[in-house]
């Protein structure tokens, strides 16, 4: 514990100090998810473009046969889940660096997450279908 | 604000979250290019339409920009996150980097997209 956290100095309560959460309510997990995800997408990074750049030229039967192989399909996945949880966090760090009225701040946290997850799941649903040779 | 002389690593903070909410956009485009792949020949043609004319070569080529500048500024507040970077010439250089490093990528990965038949 820092000499900033100690009793005498800390202007957080005595609560507070126990939960260790800050003024966030919910500690630093958003801090390392944001960082896990922009690794994660820096690592995929490469692959992602050498697949996009594989279906360029082709219809859509050739680009259906680049997208539905096993290995492209999940290197896909995992850059939408990163992507989607990435973007999730930090347009609700811009939300509420300028959104001041509470009621309009939920309401953009509340879309903020539905439009997120709905992308996700959406291209998610639709690199399944595109692997199942339906 | 108007006390403030503007900085390279000030204005990069922001042109960071622009391009983030660029990029926020962005994945809708993702999203309709994998739902029409697998819906069927005429909605990928749709797609290959839009994505082949002028206005939207010019918005997956800002698209393209976005993401590498986003990616590689983002680098950079990782360095700094690791408790590196700090000094004025090192954060100058790691601003200058992300800013021409972005272009750089940008313009070097649509050259191979174009020799591999993507501007076809």
């Amino acid at each position: 514990m820092s000499t900033a956290d100690s009793p005498k100095r800390s202007m957080r309560t005595p609560l507070g100090r126990v939960r260790n959460l800050g003024a966030a309510h919910s500690g630093t997990s958003d801090f390392w998810r944001q960082r896990l995800t922009a690794v994660a997408m820096t690592l995929l990074m490469i692959p992602v473009l050498v697949i996009i750049m594989m279906t360029l030229g082709r219809n859509q039967a050739g680009a259906k046969q680049i997208l539905g192989s096993l290995p492209i399909a999940v290197i896909m996945m995992l850059f939408i889940v990163a992507s989607a949880w990435h973007m999730k966090i930090g347009m609700q760090v811009v939300i509420e660096d300028y959104v001041h009225n509470e009621k309009l701040k939920l309401t953009a946290i509340m879309l903020n997450n539905f439009f997120s997850i709905a992308v996700a799941l959406a291209s998610i649903y639709a690199i399944l279908q595109l692997s199942s040779g339906v | 604000m108007q006390v403030y002389r503007w900085t390279l690593t000030m204005a990069l903070s922001i042109v960071h979250r622009a391009t983030g909410i660029a990029l926020y956009a962005g994945t809708l485009l993702l999203a309709w290019w994998l739902i029409a792949a697998a819906s069927g020949p005429a909605a990928y043609a749709h797609v290959q339409a839009f994505t082949g004319s002028i206005i939207g070569r010019l918005i997956v080529f800002g698209y393209t920009w976005a993401l590498m500048h986003h990616m590689l500024s983002g680098i950079r507040h990782f360095v700094w996150d690791l408790g590196y970077g700090f000094k004025a010439n090192e954060r100058e250089a790691l601003t200058w980097g992300a800013a021409i490093g972005g272009i750089v990528l940008t313009v070097l990965i649509w050259i191979i997209a174009y020799a591999i038949g993507g501007g076809r």
